[in-house]
């Protein structure tokens, strides 16, 4: 099969994938390292801070459960606003720059 | 060919189920079996179920089972036997499909999202999820619950960092994308190397595992299991290779989320399907209390009653040292994104945005499958009791097992058995489904990365390349069950941690920066995973993972010491009962045994304090490869960036990947 050739760093540099490059780079890294550091607040403060987490919420339910349970939500949450995101922004700013090469 | 392959499965699946029932026909076996095979499980399970979170007295002598567990053998070796007969059939099925060589490591691209997502969630929880963390939470509350949720964190990383760059930019293997602007050679064979290490540290915990496990649950002897799955497992690689493979995973993940399902519901329903009332019953029930009682004791805390069971509930039952958490977690949430069969599952997608989808349909179901263990933990400690799942194994591992079979004898005892039993073939499945994505993909890095690209120069015709990757897959099979045969004794708690310590340290730096930095070169993938693996590896065996004898003459001395004190304080004449005799004579064999020795290593005792080494060894890893960068700077890796930065954003020039 005859490969098509690609300028690459004339892509790198066309205006469509500047923009696709930094909305990228911003949203992936600043919620991965949002979200790093969520989780890190739990073994953190299970260690340092249990009186936090002892204090009742619901019933006998405390705050470290909710806590630990809110990391699910928040995982859950993150996947699917990356998704939304990427499925209208990175996937049609992609989509304009392959037409653009076309 | 086709006829010939029919033929090999039918032998593969007829000896298999020739090992499984041989010890059926046997009726004087399962006594005495038992009583040899099950106390040799109780101090090994634990470990190969909570990687980092092992019992903190590994000196302990075993504690000698007062209980036992034991499933129908005749109903789960029928179940055993259908679900053998449906994964062959699939083999079958995938044999006749796999053709050129990206058929076989990568299911020609034509797996969708959704059925990757469900093959990377059978692929990833193995029966240490499974069985292992239901048994902390039964166990010790709170702390298993929070040590479940880096699982489902490591795949934000997977999603935002790994996923749809590797799809866009890669292959079939790690060395694919390492290689695509550095000098090939060097960086596969470094590449495929670590990727063997890192799954054979893997394979081995899951092979010993899976020996113990059904040696304790059916009676099948270890070394049976252990050539019956590793049969199995070579059988699905070989043949069906990642379509095969693929299908088994969902199979099992089916299967896995079910058996969850259902024993959730039925916990549920002793509840009144009231949560706040369900943690209430944690709380007000008094063996809970009484097993927390005498935890918080060894620490000189006095709690009892509802004190207590709300103690369950809060943090710090089994997880005392903090930054061997953080360590842990840090590998877990690094780790999995370099795991190399975690890796390969995304080359079997078609675009970016299936490998995306398959992220999330995989999160939903590791994150939903972890809140359901969390009712199957705690259900077990209401329902079983942390008294009566410990007396069965001293890790937990069988909670859940113990609470299927209660749950369902109270509907009638017929429907516990089966309930047992199918939960035993879950465990199975989840075996052959995690042993088969490892095999693959260090056949894949063997066969692929070295012989084809190093050795063969890339000049490979397709048959060539696919029968290179079936003779790897079977040599792999074949050396994944002699190790399995002959860890047996082998303390192989740490492996799954030094597995996501080495994949976390030397894989993921390296697969980061070939994906996001442009100064990034050979010489920098070589140093990065050198010393990132090297540190990990090199860390854990200086840590408390490995055995230290001086450690355990000592431990077995105190003993001698409280033995003989308890026999001085007896009146003359009297002399101890048998089960301390026994117990003095084992300290003292222990002591005779153990007081010269030293660690693999010639220590006396751990360098490191720390189980995971991942607090250091992972910012090494970054740390060598940055810096044998800068070292050693190509102008040709910085000139190709664009093309592998445009490639793993956009996905342009991908076909060259799919087309075949």
């Amino acid at each position: 099969m005859a490969e098509r050739q690609y300028d690459w760093a004339a892509i790198a540099k066309n205006p469509k994938f500047v923009e696709l490059h930094h909305k990228k780079s911003a949203f992936l890294f600043g919620w991965w390292i949002f979200s790093t550091v969520y989780y890190f607040l739990l073994p953190i403060g299970a260690a340092y801070a249990p009186g936090l987490f002892k204090v009742k919420v619901i019933g006998v339910v405390n705050f470290g459960y909710v806590f630990a349970l809110s990391q699910f939500f928040v995982s859950w949450g993150l996947a699917h606003y990356y998704a939304h995101v990427a499925n209208k922004d990175f996937d049609r700013l992609t989509r304009e720059l392959v037409d653009e090469l076309k | 060919m086709k006829k010939l392959i029919a033929a090999f499965t039918l032998a593969l699946s007829l000896g298999t189920l020739a090992y499984a029932a041989e010890p059926a026909k046997a009726p004087a076996g399962p006594g005495a079996s038992s009583a040899v095979t099950a106390p040799a499980a109780s101090p090994t399970a634990p470990a190969v179920a909570a990687p980092s979170a092992t019992p903190a007295a590994p000196a302990a002598a075993p504690l000698p089972l007062k209980k036992e567990i034991k499933a129908d053998k005749t109903i789960t070796i029928g179940m055993f036997a259908i679900i053998i007969g449906i994964t062959m059939a699939v083999v079958v099925w995938a044999a006749k499909r796999t053709k050129t060589a990206a058929d076989f490591y990568a299911a020609g691209g034509g797996i969708t999202g959704m059925q990757n997502g469900w093959a990377i969630a059978g692929d990833y929880m193995s029966a240490a999820s499974f069985l292992g963390i239901s048994g902390m939470i039964s166990l010790y509350g709170y702390d298993g619950f929070m040590y479940s949720v880096g699982w489902l964190v490591a795949y934000i990383t997977v999603l935002l960092i790994v996923a749809e760059p590797c799809r866009n930019a890669g292959k079939y293997t790690l060395g694919d994308i390492l290689s695509f602007r550095t000098d090939p050679k060097p960086v596969r064979a470094v590449a495929a190397l670590a990727t063997v290490a890192v799954t054979t540290f893997y394979l081995t915990a899951q092979m010993v595992g899976a020996g113990k496990l059904m040696a304790l649950l059916v009676g099948i002897p270890y070394k049976v299991s252990i050539i019956g799955v590793g049969i199995l497992m070579v059988g699905y690689v070989v043949f069906g290779g990642m379509t095969a493979t693929t299908w088994v995973q969902i199979i099992k993940a089916g299967l896995l989320m079910s058996g969850a399902f259902l024993l959730s519901v039925l916990v549920m329903a002793k509840a009144g399907f009231n949560p706040i009332g369900f943690f209430s019953d944690i709380v007000n029930n008094p063996n809970i209390q009484r097993h927390v009682s005498n935890l918080v004791l060894k620490d000189g805390v006095i709690l009892s009653g509802t004190d207590a069971g709300q103690r369950f509930l809060e943090p710090g039952l089994f997880m005392k040292a903090p930054l061997d958490q953080i360590s842990l977690g840090l590998a877990l949430v690094l780790g999995t994104a370099g795991m190399p069969h975690i890796l390969m599952r995304f080359f079997t997608v078609p675009t970016a945005q299936a490998a995306r989808k398959s992220v999330i349909v995989a999160m939903w179901l590791i994150g939903i499958f972890y809140v359901l263990t969390t009712l199957l933990g705690f259900g077990a400690a209401i329902h079983v009791t942390p008294q009566g799942i410990s007396a069965v194994d001293a890790g937990g591992n069988m909670a859940t097992l113990l609470l299927a079979q209660q749950l369902g004898a109270d509907i009638a005892p017929i429907v516990g058995d089966i309930f047992l039993a199918f939960l035993c073939s879950v465990a199975f499945a989840t075996i052959l489904a995690v042993v088969s994505g490892l095999v693959l993909a260090a056949s894949a890095a063997i066969a692929h990365d070295i012989y084809v690209n190093v050795i063969k120069d890339g000049h490979a015709d397709q048959h060539e390349q696919v029968m290179a990757a079936r003779i790897t897959s079977l040599c792999v099979g074949a050396v994944g069950i002699v190790i399995g045969i002959t860890a047996e004794k082998q303390n192989v708690a740490h492996l799954v941690a030094l597995a996501f310590a080495v994949a976390s340290s030397g894989n993921l730096p390296v697969v980061v920066m070939s994906l996001f930095w442009r100064k990034f070169n050979t010489a920098g993938v070589i140093s990065g995973l050198v010393v990132g693996t090297i540190a990990a590896i090199g860390l854990v065996m200086v840590s408390p993972n490995m055995t230290y004898p001086k450690v355990v003459a000592a431990g077995a001395q105190k003993a001698i010491t409280a033995l003989e004190k308890k026999q001085a304080a007896l009146p003359p004449g009297a002399t101890l009962d048998e089960k301390d005799l026994k117990a003095l004579n084992k300290a003292k064999a222990d002591y005779e045994k153990n007081k010269d020795g030293t660690s693999i290593l010639g220590l006396d005792k751990p360098i490191l304090k720390l189980k995971n080494p991942g607090i250091f060894s992972i910012p090494l890893g970054f740390l060598a490869a940055i810096i044998g960068t800068l070292a050693f700077p190509s102008r040709r890796s910085e000139e190709m960036f664009d093309e592998i930065y445009v490639r793993q954003n956009t996905g342009i020039g991908m076909a060259k990947a799919i087309d075949h």
